[in-house]
């Protein structure tokens, strides 16, 4: 690691510690929900809708980072249930006119189940073998709904209607990035609990070493199942307002690629560490946007960035405090 | 000792044919601290494992507490009542002394998601007690209130030791197995070991079984002395049985690799 490296990380610690204290720390908090709430009146209505896919995958990124980060399982098909959660949406409220509201517990019902099926024969193989089931997973998800009639095929589905919230019709891309925004602090909130929480440290210890783990008493295939199903929730949760806010959805909305960007997102971040998920998330969707003025080389350069993320900051660019390489 | 707390019979264990343990008879009785002794390579570390569920062996018949321990995973004998620190030190890695110790509580405690994301009462109330049980632990074996936020790897040797046993505490053990516990320690922290081991049992009425090397440790502390050799139980007495134990020294002396630690 370069002296260079070192200084940044001894910044971010000294920032950090500042927000320890409680008022800076909720200061901090208000500001940025501040921000939050101006800015579809302040940078428009593209900026608006570039920002929701971002607090998509604030959303999604947290969601598999339940699953990567905290109980170090490598999910190679994470977007089929996001595909679980937007399809579910789908049908139900397309074919059976049910309500978004009611389809919505459908949907992580169904991811959730998915996420058991998966995951309880899997779960008891090491990780690599995961990563091999989760990849096959993802693909077999995608084909079936190219091929199934009630998915729509390849063309998918669309004219799905917009959710209505007490009276509020949630119809313009300014009313859809309020509900990201509502979503993505929800996901915050609810991984920052996790995190702290009896569960929480189980999915670390099991991370950390399975076997010790085990012979403190903990049931490692519950807890690793745990961790599963909780991820596939957030990916379900996600995609059914996903769906909602582009009213169509297709197969190819939910490929590899897909799963490899939220991946990278957690990864890019810091697996593990809340912030720096966040953070992963936004330079996913935001990088190439902003260097959109580069034309052709764009996807280019911004792969070359990754890399050298990757290769100066191997553990992440706001990895866990004490985790440096 | 049909009241033994602990109580193997007619175990055997063997990887690809090669016989690791063979017909090993051995129990540890309630309240007693016990010493399992025996060159490298004789079997105790694979012992333990039996014992803690990590290996299944061939044959024979594991009790604890009246439960039969043999069709229990790992985390249910914990569960049973059966706490273990390993030969290398192996706490978890980037976590604090308390987050460490903290996992000694996770069969002991209940809350879920749910409870978590809701931060209920029951899962508050239960974090808090938690907490408080480790920091009992963390006194007990020497750890202070300074060291509980600190990464745990990042400790004086010989207080991730305590530390490791503190862990196996929080599990609220019945039965507490050492694995070579003195291993890299000083003349000095070995005395305070001796000292903690006592405690562990009379203050908190822990049954223990240690495996070690340092035998003039061994002959202070235990009560009873089991020899393993070649997988099998060679002797079983008194400090003073063993010592004089004709197999025991053969055992010991007898092979050409010897590592004559036996000081008689």
């Amino acid at each position: 690691m370069t002296p260079r490296d070192t200084a940044s990380d001894r910044l971010r610690d000294r920032i950090a510690a500042r927000f320890e204290s409680p008022a800076l720390r909720w200061g901090g908090i208000g500001l940025i929900l501040v921000l939050m709430a101006v800015l579809p009146a302040a940078l428009g209505q593209y900026a608006t809708v570039i920002m929701t896919n971002a607090l998509l995958y604030v959303v999604l990124a947290l969601g598999l980072n339940v699953v990567v980060g905290f109980a170090g399982l490598l999910d190679l098909g994470y977007a089929a249930f996001f595909a679980v959660g937007a399809y579910t949406i789908g049908i139900l409220t397309l074919d059976f006119g049910v309500n978004f509201w009611l389809a919505l517990p459908v949907a992580v019902l169904a991811a959730a189940i998915a996420g058991v099926i998966i995951g309880g024969p899997t779960l008891r193989l090491r990780s690599d073998y995961l990563a091999i089931v989760t990849l096959g997973f993802g693909e077999i998800v995608r084909f079936s709904a190219r091929n199934l009639a009630i998915t729509g095929k390849a063309s998918g589905l669309s004219g799905i209607g917009q959710p209505w919230l007490f009276g509020w019709h949630i119809a313009t891309p300014t009313d859809f990035y309020f509900v990201f925004c509502a979503l993505a602090i929800l996901a915050v909130v609810v991984s920052l609990r996790l995190e702290n929480s009896r569960l929480g440290r189980a999915w670390l210890y099991v991370r950390h070493d399975e076997d010790v783990a085990e012979a403190m008493g903990i049931n490692r295939v519950a807890v690793k199942l745990a961790a599963y199903v909780t991820g596939a929730i957030f990916a379900a949760i996600g995609g059914a307002f996903f769906a909602a806010n582009l009213g169509a959805i297709s197969p190819e909305s939910f490929s590899f690629t897909q799963s490899v960007l939220i991946l990278m997102a957690v990864i890019l971040g810091g697996m593990g560490k809340i912030p720096g998920v966040i953070l992963g998330a936004f330079i996913v969707i935001l990088g190439p946007e902003l260097l959109r003025n580069l034309g052709e080389l764009r996807l280019m350069v911004f792969a070359v960035m990754l890399l050298l993320i990757m290769l100066f900051r191997p553990s992440g660019i706001w990895p866990k405090r004490g985790v440096r390489s | 000792m049909s009241g033994a707390l602990l109580n193997l019979s007619g175990v055997s264990l063997a990887f690809a044919g090669n016989t690791v343990l063979q017909n090993v008879d051995f129990q540890v009785a309630e309240g007693a601290v016990v010493s399992l002794i025996g060159p490298n390579g004789a079997g105790k570390t694979s012992l333990f494992n039996c014992i803690t569920g990590f290996y299944k062996p061939q044959s024979g018949a594991i009790t604890f507490d009246g439960h039969e321990l043999l069709k229990l995973r790992p985390h249910r004998v914990t569960a049973s009542g059966i706490a273990r620190t390993f030969q290398n030190v192996r706490l978890f890695r980037e976590m604090t002394v308390m987050q460490n110790v903290m996992s000694g509580m996770h069969s002991r405690t209940r809350s879920g998601a749910i409870a978590a994301i809701l931060r209920l009462p029951s899962q508050r109330a239960e974090e808090a007690a938690i907490r408080d049980y480790c920091e009992g632990c963390l006194r007990f074996v020497g750890v202070g209130p300074e060291e509980y936020d600190r990464i745990a790897t990042t400790l004086a040797y010989g207080h991730q030791r305590r530390v490791e046993i503190a862990r196996a505490l929080a599990t609220q053990p019945k039965l507490l197995l050492l694995d070579e516990p003195a291993a890299g320690l000083n003349a000095g922290e070995k005395q305070d070991l001796i000292a903690l081991i006592r405690r562990i049992r009379d203050e908190r009425g822990i049954s223990v079984l240690l495996i070690e090397h340092d035998t003039g440790l061994v002959m202070q502390v235990s009560e009873r002395i089991s020899v393993l050799d070649h997988g099998a139980m060679i002797a079983e007495g008194t400090a003073k049985q063993i010592q004089s134990n004709p197999k025991v020294i053969e055992a010991y002396l007898g092979q050409e690799d010897a590592e004559a630690e036996l000081d008689f």
